[in-house]
C-alpha cells in the first residue's frame, strides 16, 4: 500500500489542532501559524492528488481500505473520484482562506482555531471516504463546532446568535435525523437482498432495491440533504445562521458544508436509488427553481450584506437543484461545478463582507457608501466575489449555470426559463449592493480605515485566482466532474420516460 | 508576415489584454508608463489587425468561406464548446475599424484624462474593454461570442462607473448592466435553444446547418429562436425599449462615450445579428420585427434628440438612431448596407463624441449646448473637424455617411418596406435638423463671454483629424461608382443594387433641408422666431419629448413598486410565515416538552400513580381481548 495521501490530509487539520490544545493561551500568533500550517498541508495534498488522479482510468482512487466494523459491513474506506475531488479541493481552498480571514478574531484564538480545524478535518472527511457510515459519522462531527463557534465568536444583529447558532444546528441535525432513518433502512434491506453487508456506495449501488423501497429512501435522503442544502422551504436556517456566524464559519458553512448535502444527493440518494431519483426529479426541479426566484427576490429585499449574500446563497443552490433534477451527465456535471464555483465565491464575498465588518462595525447597506476610494483592494475583492455571484463569463460560475441551463432547460423547459431569469435578479441585487457599498460619495467617517494588507490579502489572491482559472479554463474543472458523474448517471436512463435521454432532439 | 497574421488572429485581441494585465499588475503606479504600454499594445494589435485584413481582402476565396479554426474548450456527452477565429470580410472590416478607433481613442485619452489620479486604471480599462470587443468580433462559437458580449458588458459597466465617487455615475453603471442583462436573458435563451435543438455552438457548423433547419425543428421553434436571440442586440445595442441606458452612459470619461457609443459595444448587437443572418433569413417575420424595431427606434431616439440640451446627450440620442437605421438594414436583408453604416457611423461618431470631449475639456464640462456659441474661432481644428462630422452624419455627399445611409434607404425601398423607408427618410431629416442644431449653437453664432475656451493639445486634435479624413473618404468605397464594400461584405449572393437617383435626390434634399431650417432657427432667426417660443408655443410635444416620453420614469416606477414591492413580499413571508411555521414547531416542541415535563417531576406519589393506571389500562385491555385471561385476573382479584 502506498503512502496514504487522503489520510494524510484528513489528518493534517487535526494534528495542527492537537497541537494548538498544548500551546499556551495567549500566544495567539503561534496558533494562527500551526492553523496556517496545517491548512497549507491539506491544501498542498489535495491539490496534489487533484492533479495527479487520472482521469483516463477514473473511477475511485488514492484507495485505502480497513475493515472496521465487520457484522455492519463497515470498512475505514477512503477514495476519491472524480466526484469528490473538486470537492475536496474546495474545502481545503476555504479552510485555508478562512484562517486568514480570520486572523483578527479579538478573544479566545485557541479554541477558535481548534474547532476550526476539527470543522475542516469534520468537512473534508465526508468528501473523501466512500463509506456511507463514515460519510455520517463525520457529517455529525462537523455539527458541534459550527454551534459553539456560531454562540461564542458570532454576532447578533436582526436575530441574536444564540438563536442563529441552534437554528442552524438544529436543522442540521433534523436533516440528519431523516437521512440515519435512510441510512440504517437502506443498509438493513441491502443486506437482506445481498446477504452480505456491505456500507461502501459502490456496493450499495449494485443492490436492486425495490422500486417502491427506492422512491421512500430516496424522498427522506431528499428531506435530509435537501435541508442542509437549503432547499426551499427547508431554507430559513441558512440566512440568519451566516448572518450570526464569524466569517470563517460563514465561509465554510456557505463554501462548502451545505455542499455536503448536493453531494449526498449525488453520491448517495441518486447513486443508490435512481428510481426513486427518477421519480422525484420533477419534484426537485420545483423546489429548485422555487428557491431561485423566491431566494432571488428575498435577497433584493435585504439591507444586511450578510443577508444578501445568505439568501444568494439559497438561491444559488437552487441552481444546483435544478441540475441534479434534470438527471442527465450535462445536468448533474453542472450542478457539481456549481458547488465548486459557488463555493468559492461565496466564501470570497463573506471574508470581504468580514473585512468590511471589521472596520466599520456594521453590515447595513444603507450605512456604507463609497468604499472604494478608501479600500481599492478590497472593492476589487468584492466585485469579482459580485461578478462571480451574477455568472459573469469569464469567472468560475458562468460554465457551471450554462451547462445547468442546458441540462434543465433539455428536460423541463418553461420550468427553466424561471430559474434562467433568476439572472437578471441577481445581477440587480448584487450590483445593488454594490453600488451601495463601494461607489458614490466617499463617507469623511471612513477616510481612516485601512486597506487590506500583508495576510489580509490571502483570501482575495488565492479565490480570486481560482475564480478567473476556473472561467477561463472551464476544462480543469469539467473533465475532473465529468469523469466522476458519468459512471454514476450511466445508468440513470433506465428510470426515466425515453423522451429526456440525452442527445435526443424535439 | 500576412499569413502569420490570419493564422495568429488571435492576437488581436490578447494584445491589449495582455497590456491590461501588465497595467494592473506592474505599472499602475506610473502613469505615463502605463499609456505608453497601452498604446504600444493597441497600435501592435492594430498591425496584425491590418495585415490579417490585408490578406482577407486580397485573396478573393474569402469572399464566399471564411478561415476557421478552433480548439477545444471544455466538453462532455451532449455539450462540446470550443474555442477559435473566425476570420472573413466582415470580422476582417471590424477588427480593422476597431482597432484603428481603439487606438486613437487611447491617444487622445492621454491629453484628455491628463492629471486624472485613475489616469493608469483607465487605460487598463481601456485596453480590456478593446480586447473584449476584438474578442467578440473573431468568436467562431456562439458561446464564446456570449463570454466576451458580456466582458464587454464589463468593461463598459467599469468605464461608465470610472468616477466612482459620483452618485450619478454608480447609478449609470449599475443602470447599463442591468438593462443589458435584461437582453442577455434573451439571448441565453435562445443560445440555449440552439445548443439543445440542434447540438452545436459553433457559428460556421450553425450557418450549414440552418438552411435544414427543418430536419431539427419546427418553423415556430425557429420564428421562438430568432426572437428570443434578437433580445441580446436590443439591449446590447440600445433598441427601442431598452435603449434607455445609453444616454446616462455619458456618465463615463468622454472618451470612453466615443468608444462604447461609436467603435464598440453598441454596434456588437448589430454584428451579432450580421453573424447569425443564417438563422433569421430562415424566419421571415423575426426579420420584419428587426426592421420595425430598428425603423421604429431611429425615429424615436431622433425625436428625443430634438430636444435635449446636453451636447453628450444628443450624441447619444443620435446614435441610438443611428443604431436603429443598421438594424433596419438587417431587418430588409442588407448585410451590406447596415455593416456599411456600422462602419461609416463609427468614424464620424467616434469624431463627434471625441470633438464633443474636446468642447467640455475646453469649457471645464460646462454641457449645455445653450451656453456655448462661437466657439469654432477659437477652437478650429475641433470646429472644422466637428462640421465635417456633422456632414457626414446628415448625408450630404461625398461625405461618408451619405453612401451607407443612402443604401439603407434603398434597400428598403427595394424590399417594398415603404412605410418603413418613410420612416427612415423622416428621420435622415430629423437627424440634420438636430445634429446641426447643436452645431451652430455649439460652434457658430455668438460667444459667449463667461467661456475662454481654447483649443485642446495635439495628442486630442490629431485623433480628431484621422477620424475627420475617414469620415469624409470612409464611404467612398461602397459608392455607386466603385462598390468595393458590395462584393466583399454581404450575406448569401453579392448584390449589385442598381443606383435610384431619385432616391438619392430625397436623400440630399432632406438633409439639406434639415440642416437649413436648423440654420433659420439657430442662426438667422434667431432672435425673431425664438426658439424657446417655439418651446413654449409646442409645450406639450415638447416636455413629452425633452422627458424622453418617460420611459425612465416608467422603468424606474415598475423598479421600485413591482420589483421591489414584491421583493418585500417575499421577505416578509420569509420571516413571518416560512420562519413563522419554523418557530412554531420549535414553539410546539417546547410546549409539548413542558407538558411531558410534568410527568418526571421527582413525586415518589405521581410516579405511583402513573404506575397504577398503566397496569389498570393493561388490565383492562387484555381483559377485553381475551376472555380466559379476563377470567384470570378477575379472578385472582375476587379470591
Amino acid at each position: 500500500m502506498s503512502f496514504p495521501l487522503l489520510t494524510a490530509c484528513l489528518l493534517a487539520p487535526l494534528l495542527a489542532a492537537l497541537i494548538i490544545i498544548f500551546l499556551p493561551k495567549d500566544e495567539s500568533k503561534l496558533h494562527k501559524i500551526v492553523a496556517v500550517i496545517g491548512t497549507f498541508v491539506s491544501l498542498a495534498i489535495s491539490l496534489y492528488v487533484f492533479f495527479a488522479y487520472d482521469k483516463s482510468i477514473g473511477g475511485i482512487q488514492f484507495v485505502e481500505r480497513i475493515n472496521w466494523i465487520k457484522d455492519l459491513g463497515v470498512t475505514y474506506y477512503m477514495g476519491v473520484d472524480g466526484l469528490s475531488l473538486p470537492m475536496l479541493l474546495l474545502t481545503n481552498l476555504i479552510g485555508f482562506t478562512a484562517v486568514f480571514a480570520s486572523w483578527n478574531i479579538p478573544n479566545r484564538t485557541k479554541e477558535f482555531f481548534i474547532l476550526l480545524l476539527v470543522l475542516i478535518a469534520g468537512v473534508m472527511g465526508t468528501f473523501i471516504t466512500q463509506d456511507l457510515f463514515i460519510f455520517l459519522l463525520f457529517y455529525e462531527v462537523v455539527v458541534i463546532p459550527i454551534y459553539i463557534m456560531v454562540i461564542i465568536w458570532g454576532s447578533s444583529k436582526r436575530v441574536t446568535k444564540e438563536y442563529a447558532g441552534m437554528k442552524l444546528t438544529i436543522y442540521l441535525l433534523i436533516g440528519s435525523a431523516f437521512l440515519l432513518a435512510a441510512v440504517i433502512a437502506t443498509f438493513v434491506k441491502a443486506t437482506q437482498i445481498t446477504g452480505t453487508p456491505d456500507m461502501s456506495f459502490q456496493a450499495l449501488a449494485q443492490v436492486n432495491f425495490p422500486e417502491q423501497f427506492q422512491i421512500w429512501m430516496f424522498l427522506l435522503m431528499l428531506i435530509g440533504f435537501g435541508s442542509l442544502l437549503s432547499m426551499f422551504p427547508f431554507h430559513s436556517w441558512s440566512p440568519d445562521g451566516y448572518a450570526g456566524a464569524p466569517t470563517a464559519v460563514s465561509m465554510i458553512h456557505a463554501g462548502v458544508l451545505k455542499k455536503i448535502g448536493g453531494y449526498g444527493l449525488i453520491r448517495f440518494a441518486v447513486y443508490v436509488m435512481p428510481a426513486g431519483a427518477a421519480y422525484w426529479s420533477p419534484l426537485i426541479a420545483v423546489l429548485g427553481v422555487a428557491g431561485c426566484a423566491y431566494a432571488a427576490m428575498g435577497a433584493l429585499a435585504q439591507k444586511d450584506l450578510k443577508y444578501i449574500v445568505g439568501y444568494s446563497s439559497v438561491s444559488h443552490m437552487g441552481y444546483v437543484l435544478l441540475g441534479v433534477a434534470a438527471l442527465s451527465v450535462v445536468g448533474v456535471n453542472g450542478a457539481v461545478a456549481n458547488m465548486f464555483a459557488h463555493g468559492v465565491m461565496a466564501a470570497l464575498f463573506f471574508s470581504m463582507i468580514g473585512f468590511i465588518y471589521e472596520r466599520t462595525h456594521t453590515r447595513n447597506v444603507s450605512d456604507l457608501g463609497g468604499l472604494a476610494r478608501q479600500m481599492p483592494k478590497l472593492a476589487v475583492g468584492f466585485m469579482m466575489a459580485a461578478m462571480a455571484s451574477l455568472g459573469l463569463p469569464g469567472l468560475v460560475s458562468f460554465i457551471p449555470e450554462f451547462t445547468i441551463f442546458v441540462g434543465s432547460f433539455e428536460r423541463f423547459g418553461l420550468l427553466a426559463v424561471v430559474a434562467i431569469a433568476g439572472i437578471i435578479i441577481t445581477a440587480l441585487y448584487v450590483l445593488r449592493a454594490g453600488a451601495n457599498t463601494l461607489f458614490g460619495t466617499p463617507r469623511e467617517k471612513y477616510n481612516h480605515l485601512k486597506d487590506l494588507k500583508g495576510v489580509e490579502m490571502v483570501p482575495l489572491v488565492v479565490l480570486g485566482a481560482v475564480l478567473v482559472i476556473g472561467g477561463l479554463m472551464p476544462s480543469l474543472l469539467f473533465d475532473m466532474v465529468d469523469s466522476g458523474v458519468a459512471p454514476i448517471m450511466s445508468h440513470i436512463n433506465e428510470y426515466l420516460p425515453t423522451a429526456v435521454q440525452i442527445g435526443g432532439k424535439y | 508576415m500576412v499569413e502569420f497574421a490570419m493564422n495568429h488572429t488571435w492576437l488581436v485581441p490578447l494584445l491589449p489584454a495582455l497590456s491590461f494585465l501588465i497595467i494592473i499588475f506592474f505599472t499602475r503606479p506610473w502613469p505615463r508608463l502605463s499609456s505608453t504600454v497601452s498604446i504600444a499594445f493597441m497600435l501592435s494589435s492594430f498591425a496584425v489587425a491590418t495585415l490579417a485584413a490585408y490578406g482577407v481582402f486580397t485573396d478573393a476565396q474569402f469572399k464566399h468561406e471564411p478561415l476557421v479554426y478552433a480548439i477545444r474548450w471544455f466538453g462532455m456527452e451532449g455539450l462540446n464548446i470550443d474555442v477559435g477565429v473566425l476570420l472573413g470580410p466582415s470580422s476582417a472590416m471590424m477588427i480593422f475599424m476597431v482597432t484603428l478607433v481603439a487606438s486613437l481613442i487611447q491617444i487622445y485619452s492621454t491629453g484628455y484624462m491628463k492629471g486624472d489620479p485613475g489616469y493608469s486604471v483607465f487605460f487598463s480599462y481601456l485596453s480590456l474593454f478593446a480586447a473584449s470587443m476584438l474578442g467578440l468580433i473573431i468568436s467562431s462559437n456562439l458561446l464564446q461570442l456570449f463570454v466576451f458580449w458580456e466582458l464587454v458588458g464589463l468593461c463598459s459597466y467599469l468605464l461608465i462607473g470610472f468616477y466612482t465617487h459620483k452618485n450619478s455615475a454608480r447609478e449609470a453603471a449599475k443602470k447599463a448592466f442591468i438593462t443589458t442583462r435584461i437582453g442577455d436573458f434573451g439571448m441565453l435563451l435562445g443560445m440555449l435553444a440552439i445548443q439543445i435543438i440542434f447540438g452545436t455552438l459553433n457559428l460556421y457548423e450553425l450557418g450549414q446547418i440552418m438552411p435544414n433547419f427543418e430536419d431539427y425543428t419546427t418553423a415556430g421553434m425557429m420564428t421562438l429562436i430568432a426572437v428570443l436571440l434578437f433580445i441580446g442586440p436590443i439591449g446590447k445595442s440600445g433598441q427601442f425599449p431598452l435603449h434607455v441606458w445609453l444616454p446616462d452612459a455619458m456618465e463615463g470619461p468622454t472618451p470612453v462615450s466615443a468608444l462604447i457609443h461609436a467603435a464598440t459595444m453598441v454596434v456588437a448587437g448589430v454584428y451579432l445579428v450580421g453573424r447569425t443572418m443564417f438563422l433569421f433569413v430562415e424566419v421571415e417575420s423575426a426579420m420584419y420585427l428587426i426592421a420595425v424595431v430598428g425603423a421604429f427606434t431611429a425615429f424615436f431616439a431622433a425625436t428625443i434628440a430634438v430636444t435635449q440640451r446636453e451636447i453628450k446627450r444628443i450624441l447619444a440620442y443620435s446614435t441610438v438612431s443611428q443604431l436603429g437605421y443598421m438594424m433596419l438594414a438587417l431587418g430588409v436583408g442588407s448585410l451590406t448596407a447596415s455593416f456599411f453604416h456600422l462602419w461609416t457611423h463609427a468614424f464620424f461618431k467616434a469624431l463627434m463624441f471625441l470633438g464633443a470631449g474636446s468642447v467640455l475639456h475646453a469649457l471645464h464640462h460646462k454641457a449645455d449646448v445653450w451656453d456655448m456659441g462661437g466657439l469654432i474661432k477659437k477652437m478650429p481644428i475641433t470646429g472644422w473637424t466637428f462640421v465635417i462630422g456633422g456632414l457626414a452624419i446628415a448625408g450630404i455627399p461625398p461625405f461618408a455617411g451619405f453612401w451607407s445611409k443612402d443604401e439603407i434607404l434603398l434597400a428598403t425601398f427595394n424590399e417594398g418596406h415603404y412605410l418603413l423607408f418613410t420612416l427612415g427618410a423622416v428621420t435622415a431629416f430629423l437627424t440634420a435638423f438636430y445634429i446641426w442644431r447643436m452645431i451652430f449653437l455649439t460652434f457658430f453664432g455668438e460667444e459667449k463671454p463667461d467661456n475662454h475656451p481654447h483649443e485642446s493639445p495635439l495628442s486630442m486634435t490629431i485623433p480628431l483629424i484621422v477620424l475627420a479624413v475617414m469620415a469624409t473618404v470612409g464611404g467612398l468605397i461602397g459608392t455607386p461608382m466603385n462598390p468595393h464594400w458590395q462584393e466583399w461584405i454581404f450575406f448569401g449572393e453579392s448584390h449589385h443594387i442598381v443606383p435610384n437617383i431619385p432616391i438619392m435626390l430625397v436623400s440630399i434634399a432632406l438633409a439639406a433641408a434639415g440642416i437649413g431650417l436648423a440654420y433659420v432657427l439657430y442662426i438667422k432667426d434667431r432672435n425673431k422666431a425664438n426658439v424657446k417660443d417655439l418651446a413654449i408655443r409646442f409645450k406639450p410635444v415638447y416636455t413629452l419629448l425633452y422627458n424622453k416620453y418617460y420611459m425612465d420614469e416608467m422603468y424606474l416606477w415598475f423598479n421600485h413598486k413591482v420589483v421591489d414591492g414584491s421583493a418585500r413580499m417575499t421577505h416578509l413571508f420569509d420571516i413571518y410565515v416560512v420562519d413563522g411555521i419554523v418557530n412554531g414547531l420549535g414553539a410546539v416542541t417546547k410546549g409539548t416538552g413542558g407538558i411531558l415535563r410534568y410527568t418526571q417531576n421527582g413525586k415518589i406519589q405521581s410516579y405511583a400513580l402513573v404506575f397504577f393506571l398503566a397496569v389498570l389500562v393493561i388490565t383492562i385491555l387484555l381483559a377485553f381481548n381475551d376472555t380466559t385471561s379476563m377470567a384470570l385476573v378477575l379472578g385472582g382479584v375476587s379470591k
